[in-house]
């Protein structure tokens, strides 16, 4: 299943990229309006892109009135992303939610790189929504930890259905005349085809330890990458920065991973499943 | 909003700027103002660039060479190829009475097609230098000034301003004449909407500028 990852693209202002894929994950909502933060709010790097957007949404009220039912319109499921600063907040969303028969699945994002983070741990977030919901519950995790399977691990016995992985990673850049940030705050979340080899390496770490189903993110740009994250142990491939220059990427990228399964003579996804654990699954994990 | 990979015909040198001139293929010019996301050889991300011109078959951009993006874009021969993406955004309304063309540096850019649709009304132009001022030939019936003439000090009372330059020209130009529409620029990702890199505080709120903009009415 192909995806966009939260905060990637707007179903509204382009439901014909948003109908190109399988589900449609939104940008994180939070209890309360957020304006976001302050420009300039992203930058190009040679390696990826940089972003301070800080969690910019309407809401959990008017998601609900306003944002939802057109979403629910565009005939593609929908994934509501939830933040927050601490855990009841993540429980209040998740409850708000959990009557809402247009929400196929709810993402925590317990790791937005871009504002203060929560005072709980990742586990203690989920094991709190997992009370206030009975939808499914996607964790996203950061992997600017030192060891994400255990972090995945405890989300797990939080009660996480799945994870989404990998956040953005904190990233600087300085203007090239001035020698200040680039960006308006200071740091953002490094993104694009920088992070794939750390995106590739915290779903081969996570599939291997929890077994979760996994939405695999990270410089996906091509049918080969996609191809990639699945036989690292993701079930399911969500697009982000490639978005931004490509709207067509979900269109072509499935062209490419068509022609790629059948040059390595592979009958479909599934059969390319978790590929990178057969000569390693033998070795047990701590 | 179409995308397509297109030739370049030309790339000309207007002063410090090059006019990079492409294949337009089947996509729709759309209105002054409008812009495109240009693939910037070997760049992550694509160029918001407005429409500069467009002859018959061709859609032509003026791009200011500042940085590694724009410079490779400025240096694409032509017979090579680019994706291109457009019309976005909210172009200029263009029926209004006594128009007048404000433009400041590269703020000319979308100017010789408005002027263009508009039927060549009056512009005054502002920039740094006389080589930059090279730009000007492009906009038919203009005044030009270079610094420290300043373009506010060109224009006339009673004219309904539609004008693009960078942020400190814009607000000077509301100020001296209050109404009008001003095109704004800000850093984009996308383009479309997806980003939200493109934010700008528009009465109070902070509003994407592909979405809500760039042409802005001013208050």
């Amino acid at each position: 299943m192909l995806l966009n990852a939260s905060g990637c693209l707007d179903a509204l202002t382009a439901p014909d990229v948003a109908r190109s894929l399988d589900a449609f994950v939104t940008k994180t909502v939070t209890p309360e309006p957020r304006d976001g933060n302050a420009p300039v709010r992203i930058a190009e790097t040679d390696v990826g892109m940089l972003n301070s957007i800080g969690l910019a949404n309407p809401g959990i009220d008017r998601f609900l009135s306003r944002t939802l039912p057109q979403l629910a319109k565009l005939g593609v499921p929908v994934w509501v992303s939830v933040g927050g600063f601490a855990a009841d907040e993540y429980a209040e969303l998740c409850s708000r939610l959990d009557d809402e028969a247009d929400v196929a699945a709810i993402e925590l994002n317990v790791s937005c790189p871009n504002v203060e983070s929560p005072a709980q741990s990742a586990a203690q977030i989920v094991a709190t929504a997992r009370l206030a919901t009975r939808k499914q519950l996607w964790a996203k995790l950061s992997p600017a930890v030192p060891d994400i399977a255990e972090v995945a691990n405890a989300a797990r016995a939080a009660g996480a259905d799945g994870l989404s992985l990998v956040n953005t990673i904190r990233g600087l850049k300085l203007d090239d005349r001035t020698l200040e940030p680039a960006l308006g705050p200071g740091a953002g979340g490094l993104s694009g085809p920088a992070l794939k080899p750390i995106a590739l390496a915290a779903v081969h770490a996570c599939y291997r330890a929890t077994g979760l189903p996994i939405v695999g993110m990270g410089g996906v740009s091509n049918g080969r990458d996609v191809l990639e994250f699945v036989a690292a142990g993701a079930c399911h491939v969500a697009l982000g920065t490639v978005l931004f220059g490509d709207p067509d990427a979900p269109t072509r990228i499935r062209i490419e991973l068509a022609a790629e399964l059948e040059r390595r003579g592979l009958r479909d996804l599934d059969e390319a499943h978790a590929l990178a654990h057969s000569s390693v699954l033998a070795i047990p994990t701590t | 909003m179409r995308r397509e990979r297109r030739k370049v015909v030309a790339n000309e040198k207007v002063g410090p700027y090059t006019l990079l001139r492409v294949d337009r293929g089947g996509l729709d010019p759309g209105i002054p103002g409008q812009f495109f996301m240009l693939e910037a050889p070997r760049r992550l991300l694509p160029r918001p660039m407005s429409l500069c011109l467009a002859p018959t078959r061709e859609l032509a951009f003026l791009v200011d060479p500042i940085g590694p993006g724009t410079r490779a874009l400025c240096a694409l021969e032509p017979g090579e190829s680019l994706a291109v993406l457009g019309p976005l955004g909210n172009g200029f309304q263009l029926d209004v009475e006594r128009p007048l063309l404000v433009g400041g540096g590269i703020g000319v850019a979308p100017l010789p097609y408005l002027s263009e649709v508009l039927g060549a009304p009056l512009a005054v132009l502002g920039f740094r230098s006389d080589w930059h001022a090279e730009a000007a030939a492009l906009v038919p019936n203009a005044q030009v000034c270079v610094e420290p003439t300043l373009v506010t000090q060109l224009v006339p009372e009673g004219m309904h301003v539609l004008a693009c330059g960078p942020e400190p020209m814009l607000e000077a130009v509301r100020r001296v004449a209050p109404g009008g529409q001003l095109a704004w620029e800000a850093p984009m990702a996308c383009g479309y909407g997806a980003c939200y890199g493109c934010a700008v505080e528009i009465d109070g709120e902070l509003k994407r500028l592909c979405v809500e903009g760039p042409v802005l009415h001013a208050a």
